[in-house]
C-alpha cells in the first residue's frame, strides 16, 4: 500500500527494506484554526512526535493563520506549551529547534484578502528557505460553516493548485455535514477547489492501531474466515460509550447529537470494516471500493419505531460523583430533544450476511469508556450435555476492544473443575499490553504523515460519507418527528427502549 | 516476584515460572518471543535493564544466560522472576558453572516459548561463529554488537560479515536507520546520478564501515572511508554533478541536511540507546536480506570470501530449534537463497521469498 513518490529513481530504496521509515518529502503544512483545542491537544503535539520519530522531511514548515495578533515567536511558544504538554514522546531540545525553525503566524480573518496575501508570500518564502518545495498541505481545524470562506480564499488566491512536481492538500476533520444535503453542499464546497485525491477526510477512529488491526486478524488469517459469515455468526454490536457528558461542547453538540456525532462515521467505518468482503489489496482504491459495497447493500429496519432508540442523559451518579442531566448542562436550551444515546439495528443484504442483525449502539454519560465490537456467534446446533450441564453457557463471541483496553477477547465454554459436568462461559484474551500501546503512535501521527506522504487508504472519501447519511438519515428524520428521546440515568447503559429493542428480537446487549 | 533456586535444573526452573504464574491470577500470555542473553557477569546489569525495557514493547520471556567458571562441580542457579515491570513478561537469570558452561542449550531448550521466535543476544563479546554456537542454533535472529568490543571492532564486524548467516544481524547496522532513512530521503529530493562519495567517523566504528558498504553496494561507486574525531559516524558526503549532498552531524545530536540548490536545514539525529536499538531489532524477524548484502558488500571490498550461506534458517518459521545433540548442520550446501539483484553473480539462484512485499503492505 506504500507508495513512495521516487522509489523508481532512487537506488537508496529497496523494497527489501523494511526498516527504512516513510520520510514525507519535502512539504510544509499549514493549520486553520491554530488556536482550537483540536490543533493544541492533538494536532501540534503529532507533528512534534513524527519529528521526533525522524518521520518528518528536513525543513518541514508549521504555519498556524488564526485571528490573533501574535508574532512568529508568540506561535512559538504557544506550540512549545501544547508540545510540552501533550506530546507522547519526550521532549528534546534539538528536535525543538529544528521544527521550530520551520514556524510562521500569519494573523488575520477567513474573509481577510491582505491575509491571504500574506500566506501567499509566507509559503513562497518558506519554499526559498527551507525548500518546502512547493509541498504544502491544508488543515481546516475550523467548523465547516468557515470551510466555504477558506477553501474560496486559497482559491483566489492561487494556493489551492499545485504545480506537476508540487502537490496541494487538503484535510478536513468530521462533522463532514449533518445530514446527505449537507454534505453534498460541503463537499460541492471543497471539489470546487481541490480535485478528490487530494481532498482528506480525517476519521481519526481509522488512524488508531486496533482498527488497522481488525484487517491485520480477519484478512491475514485463516482462523475466523470460514465462520466470519450469517452461517457461524448470529450478531454484531458495535459499541462506542463514553462516560463523560457533552462538557464544554454545548454549542457544538446541541441539534447534533450522538447518532450525527458518532455513529454516522465511526461506527458505520467500523461496521465496513467488520462486514466488507476481501478487498484485492490494500490500496486506498481497493479498500474504498469494498467498503462502499458493504454501505450500499446496508439497509434499515421497516419498523424505526421498533428497531431503534434514543436516550437523553438524566440527573444522576455516575462513577461516584453527582453528575447533570444533560437538559441542566450549561448552554442547553430547557427543550432540547438531542439524542445524547443512540442504539440502531442495521442489516446487510449480501450473501455473507443475510439475517445477521448490526446493533450499533453510542453515548455519553454511560457505564465506562469503551468502544468494541462484538461478533455473537450462534449457538452449537446440538449439545450432547444434559440441559443443566450448560445453563450457564452463553453464545461464543469474538470481541475487538478498539479502546481503552485494546486488544481481543475470545468467548466459548469451558468446563468447571470438579465431578460433574457443567460448563461455563471462560475468555481468552490477547492484549496489546499497556506498555506496548505507549510506543505505538497515536492516530493522528499517523493520519498526518499519510496526508505528507499523499497515501489515502485510512481516509473515508466522500462517496462512503454520503452512502452513511443516507442510511442514517431516515432515522434521524423519523426520530425528529417523535418528540423527546427517553431519558436515562447518568452512569448507567442507557434507556429501557435499548434494551427492548434488542429483546423483542430475543437478544440482549453485551455489558462491556 | 523472585524466586531464587540454587543447584537447580531447567524442570524446577519451569516449574517456578509455572508457580509463579499463577500465584499472579495467571494473567494473559501475551509474550510473543523469547529473548535469550548471553553476557558476562560484569555486563548483566546493563543488558537485563535493556532487555526489559524491550520487553515493553515486545512482551517476552527473557533468559539469561551468564557462564561462570567453568571449573569445579558442574551447577545451576536460577532467578526466576513474573510480571513486574518487564511488560507482563518473565525473566530468569541462569547462572552456570562447571562442566555446564558448556551446555547451556541443555538448561534454555526446555524454557523456550512454544512454536514462538527465539532471539539470541550477545551484549557483549559473541562467539565467532554465532549461527553455529549451541546457543545461536536454537534462534531464528542472532543479535550481536561489534561496537560494545572493546578492541578490535573492525575486525568484529569483519567476521561478522564473513561469516553471516540468515537470522544474523549486528546492532551496528541497526544503529544506521536513521541514517539511511536521511540519505534515502535526500536523494528522494534531490533525485540525481552520484558520482562518488564519503563517510567521516570515529576510528573503528563498524556502522560507519557498513554504512561505506551499503552505499558503495547500492550506487555502485567508491566510497571513502575517513576518520574523524567521532562521536560515531560525523557526515556522509554525496557528490553528484550539480554539488554535493552532505549530511554533516559532529556533535552526535543535531545535525546538518544539505542539498545543492537548497539551504542547509538542521535535522535532530540523535544516537540512540541500546534498547531503542534492540526493540528495533525484533519488529521484525525474518533474516534482514539488505543487511545479508551488505555483509557481502563489505566481505568484497575488503577482499574476504564470505562463507557460504545455510538456506534452511532462511525460513522465519522455522523456530523448532534442532536438538543439541544433532550435528551442526552442513555449511558446504550450493548457495541458494539470499542472492540479491547486485549480487547474483556466480551460481546463486534467486530464492528470495516474497516476504518483502507482504511485510511491508502489513504496516498498514
Amino acid at each position: 500500500m506504500t507508495v513512495l513518490p521516487t522509489t523508481a529513481a532512487n537506488p537508496l530504496r529497496d523494497p527489501q527494506d523494511r526498516r527504512l521509515p516513510r520520510i514525507a518529502g519535502p512539504c510544509g503544512m499549514v493549520i486553520f484554526g491554530v488556536t482550537g483545542d483540536l490543533a493544541r491537544k492533538k494536532l501540534m503535539p503529532a507533528v512534534y512526535d513524527l519529528a521526533n520519530r525522524g518521520l518528518l522531511p528536513p525543513g518541514f514548515s508549521l504555519v498556524g493563520y488564526a485571528r490573533r495578533e501574535w508574532a512568529h515567536e508568540d506561535f512559538a511558544k504557544i506550540v512549545h506549551d501544547a508540545v510540552v504538554e501533550h506530546s507522547r514522546t519526550p521532549f528534546r531540545e534539538e528536535v525543538w529547534k529544528q521544527l521550530a525553525a520551520g514556524f510562521r503566524f500569519v494573523p488575520g480573518d477567513f474573509s481577510d484578502d491582505v491575509a491571504f496575501d500574506t500566506l501567499c508570500q509566507t509559503l513562497a518564502e518558506l519554499d526559498r528557505e527551507r525548500g518546502t518545495g512547493g509541498n504544502h498541505a491544508f488543515y481546516l481545524s475550523i467548523p465547516p460553516k468557515f470551510f466555504s470562506d477558506v477553501v474560496g480564499q486559497l482559491k483566489e488566491h492561487g494556493l489551492a493548485e499545485g504545480t506537476p512536481l508540487s502537490w496541494r492538500r487538503v484535510v478536513i476533520e468530521k462533522p463532514f455535514g449533518h445530514d446527505l444535503q449537507s454534505a453534498r453542499e460541503l463537499n460541492n464546497v471543497v471539489s470546487e477547489v481541490f480535485p478528490p485525491e487530494s481532498v482528506f477526510r480525517i476519521d481519526h477512529y481509522l488512524g488508531k492501531e486496533t482498527v488497522q488491526n481488525i484487517l491485520a486478524l480477519r484478512f491475514a488469517n485463516q482462523l475466523w474466515e470460514p465462520v466470519w459469515n450469517a452461517n457461524y455468526v448470529d450478531h454484531v454490536q458495535i459499541t462506542m460509550a463514553e462516560d463523560i457528558g457533552i462538557g464544554s461542547r454545548a454549542g457544538y453538540y446541541d441539534g447534533i447529537g450522538a447518532a450525527r456525532d458518532v455513529i454516522q462515521n465511526h461506527l458505520m467505518q467500523l461496521m465496513a470494516l467488520i462486514a466488507m468482503e476481501e478487498p484485492i489489496s490494500f490500496d486506498a482504491q481497493s479498500l474504498r471500493i469494498e467498503k462502499q459495497k458493504v454501505l450500499r447493500s446496508v439497509y434499515r429496519p421497516a419498523r424505526l419505531d421498533l428497531h431503534t432508540s434514543r436516550g437523553q442523559y438524566a440527573p444522576g451518579w455516575a462513577g461516584g460523583e453527582p453528575v447533570l442531566g444533560y437538559l441542566q448542562e450549561e448552554g442547553i436550551p430547557p427543550d432540547s430533544h438531542t439524542d445524547t444515546f443512540a442504539a440502531i439495528k442495521l442489516e446487510v443484504d449480501t450473501r455473507r450476511w443475510a439475517g445477521v442483525p448490526f446493533y450499533l449502539r453510542t453515548g455519553k454519560r454511560l457505564g465506562r469508556r469503551v468502544t468494541e465490537v462484538a461478533v455473537v456467534f450462534k449457538r452449537a446446533p446440538h449439545l450432547p450435555f444434559a440441559a443443566t450441564a450448560t445453563e450457564e453457557l452463553g453464545q461464543n463471541a469474538l470481541v475487538l476492544r478498539i479502546q481503552p483496553d485494546e486488544g481481543v477477547t475470545v468467548r466459548f465454554g469451558g468446563k468447571v473443575p470438579g465431578t460433574a459436568m457443567e460448563i461455563r462461559d471462560v475468555t481468552m484474551d490477547f492484549a496489546y499490553g499497556g506498555a506496548f500501546v505507549e510506543s505505538s503512535p497515536e492516530a493522528y501521527e499517523r493520519l498526518i504523515l499519510d496526508v505528507l506522504l499523499g497515501d489515502p487508504p485510512l481516509f473515508p472519501q466522500h462517496e462512503e460519507v454520503e452512502l452513511s447519511w443516507q442510511i442514517l438519515d431516515p432515522i434521524l428524520e423519523y426520530w425528529a418527528e417523535h418528540g423527546a428521546p427517553d431519558s436515562y440515568e447518568s452512569g448507567n447503559w442507557g434507556p429501557q427502549s435499548a434494551v427492548d429493542m434488542l429483546a423483542r428480537d430475543g437478544r440482549v446487549w453485551r455489558r462491556p | 516476584m523472585s524466586v531464587e533456586l540454587t543447584a537447580s535444573n531447567a524442570s524446577q526452573v519451569a516449574a517456578a515460572l509455572l508457580q509463579e504464574r499463577r500465584k499472579a491470577g495467571s494473567p494473559a500470555m501475551g509474550m510473543v518471543l523469547t529473548l535469550v542473553v548471553v553476557v558476562s557477569e560484569e555486563g548483566l546489569y546493563d543488558a537485563f535493564k535493556a532487555a526489559k525495557a524491550v520487553a515493553r514493547e515486545h512482551p517476552a520471556r527473557i533468559l539469561c544466560v551468564v557462564r561462570r567458571s567453568g571449573r569445579g562441580a558442574s551447577n545451576l542457579d536460577a532467578e526466576v522472576r513474573v510480571g513486574e515491570g518487564n511488560g507482563g513478561g518473565e525473566s530468569v537469570i541462569l547462572r552456570m558453572s562447571g562442566e555446564l558452561v558448556g551446555h547451556a542449550d541443555s538448561v534454555v531448550l526446555p524454557l523456550l516459548l512454544p512454536d514462538s521466535p527465539v532471539v539470541v543476544w550477545w551484549p557483549d563479546k559473541p562467539p565467532d561463529d554465532v549461527a553455529n554456537d549451541a546457543l545461536g542454533r536454537l534462534a531464528t535472529r542472532r543479535v550481536t554488537d561489534a561496537a560494545a568490543i572493546e578492541r578490535g571492532r573492525q575486525a568484529a564486524i569483519m567476521r561478522q560479515a564473513q561469516l553471516y548467516q540468515p537470522g544474523n544481524t549486528d546492532l551496528s547496522w541497526t544503529r544506521l536507520t536513521p541514517w539511511r532513512a536521511l540519505l534515502a530521503a535526500a536523494l528522494d529530493q534531490y533525485p540525481a546520478k552520484v558520482t562518488g562519495g564519503s563517510v567521516s567517523a570515529a576510528r573503528s566504528n563498524p556502522s560507519a564501515d557498513l554504512l561505506a558498504a551499503w552505499l558503495c553496494h547500492r550506487l555502485g561507486v567508491g566510497i571513502e572511508r575517513k576518520s574523524s574525531k567521532g562521536p560515531g559516524v560525523t557526515s556522509v558526503r554525496l557528490a553528484t554533478p550539480g554539488g554535493d549532498v552532505e549530511i554533516s552531524r559532529p556533535d552526535g545530536r543535531l545535525a546538518t541536511f544539505s542539498i545543492p540548490n537548497a539551504p542547509p536545514r538542521p535535522v535532530a539525529l540523535k544516537r540512540r540507546e541500546i534498547p531503542e536499538l534492540l526493540a528495533e531489532e525484533l519488529r521484525r524477524l525474518d533474516p534482514d536480506d539488505v543487511y545479508a548484502d551488505v555483509a557481502r558488500s563489505l566481505c568484497l571490498l575488503a577482499g574476504v570470501t564470505p562463507v557460504p550461506r545455510r538456506e534452511e534458517a532462511a525460513d522465519p518459521n522455522a523456530t523448532m530449534p534442532p536438538t543439541p545433540t544433532r550435528k551442526p548442520p552442513r555449511r558446504t550446501l550450493p548457495k541458494k537463497a539470499q542472492a540479491s539483484k547486485a549480487t547474483k553473480k556466480t551460481t546463486q539462484k534467486t530464492a528470495k521469498k516474497a516476504s518483502g512485499s507482504r511485510a511491508r503492505s502489513g504496516r498498514s
